[in-house]
């Protein structure tokens, strides 16, 4: 699995962070740093931090599309 | 057939039989790949990068790579969609043949183009000094490899790490080592940190947050050389005011360059800021004509930016690269008038010493600042450049959220200082200088650059065919 946090849009509301903790943590009070590369034992927890965000910037593939097959 | 009626078959017939080649296999490459796919295009698309890897995300290479959480292959991008493409990684293109339509590559491969988009990018400046560049233990960022390294560097506990530049990279690394417990002296030449984006007023407010963090930072000193042992490894620094300092590892962090050695002899309007191009993504040739098959996105572009007095505008972000990627290829599928332009507010954001700065609009064309908003002692605050009496650009400390009110403001040319937000006001919201470095000096390059009016002028030098 694959993500990536646009950070532009993300605003701090760390919604996600209780959600998927060993994937997105806060640095300080609003920074938030992430696992771009999540372990798929995250797959449920990713998905509910995605649904989670009140300004979408998380950005996720959960499955490889038909023209990539690798990890 | 009406004339309008055989061009518009001639867009379909493009859509479903063009080749498309892609210079550049990184963000703007990937994302410029799926918008195509995304307008339609079903005909060929080559994606050529120098690097091995597929396209992967830089931004946590300078943080959670570097602190040990993420290995350096594991920022690889989410993909949006299948794009098809013949990927060609690993070889670099090495010339441009506009007459006979083709990218030359480093194995002697010519790979043949209808439409072309340049999205090579940048590389991060080398030590100035080719004898000393060979030190092992002297290192820069900007590719997975190169952050691997340096994360296996840091692993090693070195005595002391040297951070050579104090934009917002190098920042980003000395915060690492603090968090990981190194000692790490950061030697900038101007001022204080940030200073080149920013201006003095906050580079003073990142200079605090440094030395609170436990850096060692020296500013207003250059590092005129590197000293090795006899392995070959660094273990000095011999600084302008004359310190000598053990060091075991040294990051230097001095801006990037622009790949566009590969368009010599190519007579597009290609220099030290990039290739520049139309807002709608179309580069220019040397005499500031606009070629029709040729595009430019992402940190290598260079284009006219209404806000901001139609100057020529060079960004190094994420935002841009994305965006410029969508544009780029929307206007390479579709004729006059189905183009868009490629006009965005820049916003970037870092984060170090546990504080998420973040910004938008062009913070160094403006020559005054105002504190709109919070505590600067709190590290908790808003703040507006202005110039002219209109505000150019905003900068937030641990204050993301108001971010975009300031960015509608910028977006309307509204007046500097900005109304009061009505909230969280300081007690002394008096515009001051913001204190940005003479343009001139060598040192603390933005990245986001205002970079004249002409396409040719102040960015692009003839360089003319190899005989």
């Amino acid at each position: 699995m694959r993500i990536v946090v646009d950070l532009n849009r993300c605003l701090g509301y760390a919604q996600c962070v209780p959600l998927a903790p060993e994937v997105l943590q806060l640095n300080g009070e609003e920074a938030l740093a992430y696992d771009p590369n999540p372990d798929d034992s995250q797959r449920q927890q990713v998905a509910r931090a995605v649904a989670s965000c009140p300004v979408q910037a998380i950005i996720a593939e959960m499955d490889p599309p038909s023209d990539r097959s690798t990890k | 057939m009406s004339t309008h009626a055989l061009i518009d078959e001639l867009v379909t017939t493009f859509k479903a039989e063009g080749r498309i080649v892609i210079v550049g296999a990184s963000l703007t490459g990937l994302r410029a790949a799926e918008a195509l796919r995304d307008e339609g295009f079903t005909g060929s698309l080559t994606i050529i990068g120098d690097e091995v890897h597929e396209p992967y995300d830089r931004p946590p290479l300078s943080k959670q790579v570097l602190k040990g959480w993420v290995p350096a292959g594991n920022t690889k991008l989410p993909r949006l969609r299948a794009v098809d493409a013949d990927w060609r990684l690993g070889v670099a293109a090495v010339g441009l043949d506009r007459d006979n339509r083709e990218v030359l590559l480093a194995n002697g491969d010519r790979v043949p183009y209808d439409r072309l988009l340049i999205a090579t990018g940048v590389r991060s400046r080398g030590w100035f000094n080719p004898e000393e560049a060979k030190l092992r233990g002297l290192y820069t960022l900007r590719t997975s490899d190169d952050a691997a390294a340096i994360q296996a560097a840091f692993k090693a506990k070195p005595k002391r790490v040297l951070i050579v530049g104090a934009g917002f990279i190098g920042s980003e690394m000395a915060s690492v080592c603090r968090d990981l417990g190194l000692d790490v002296t950061v030697a900038e030449r101007s001022s204080a940190p940030l200073v080149g984006p920013l201006g003095g007023v906050i580079g003073d407010i990142a200079a605090k947050m440094q030395r609170d963090a436990g850096v060692d930072l020296r500013t207003g000193v250059a590092v005129e050389a590197l000293k090795g042992d006899a392995d070959g490894h660094v273990r000095q620094a011999q600084l302008s005011d004359g310190t000598l300092l053990d060091v075991d590892v040294v990051v230097a962090s001095l801006g990037s360059v622009r790949n566009i050695e590969w368009l010599d002899g190519a007579e597009l309007a290609a220099g030290f800021w990039g290739v520049a191009c139309d807002a709608g993504c179309r580069a220019f040739d040397i005499n500031g004509v606009v070629t029709d098959n040729i595009f430019v996105a992402g940190d290598i572009a260079r284009a006219p930016h209404v806000l901001y007095e139609y100057q020529f505008m060079a960004i190094e972000h994420v935002d841009a690269a994305v965006l410029g990627a969508r544009t780029a290829a929307h206007n390479m599928v579709n004729l006059e008038k189905g183009r868009r332009p490629h006009l965005p507010l820049p916003q970037f954001w870092s984060g170090q010493f546990g504080v998420n700065i973040k910004g938008v609009g062009v913070c160094s064309f403006g020559d005054e600042i105002v504190f709109t908003q919070g505590s600067v002692e709190d590290l908790r605050f808003a703040a507006a450049f202005g110039k002219n009496g209109r505000i150019v650009g905003a900068i937030t400390f641990n204050h993301g959220k108001w971010l975009e009110y300031y960015g509608r403001l910028i977006e309307q040319s509204a007046p500097f200082p900005p109304p009061p937000p009505g909230y969280d006001e300081p007690a002394d919201a008096k515009p001051m200088p913001a204190r940005f470095p003479d343009p001139r000096e060598p040192t603390g390059i933005p990245d986001v650059v205002l970079t004249g009016h002409d396409p040719t002028s102040r960015g692009a030098e003839f360089r003319p065919k190899a005989r």
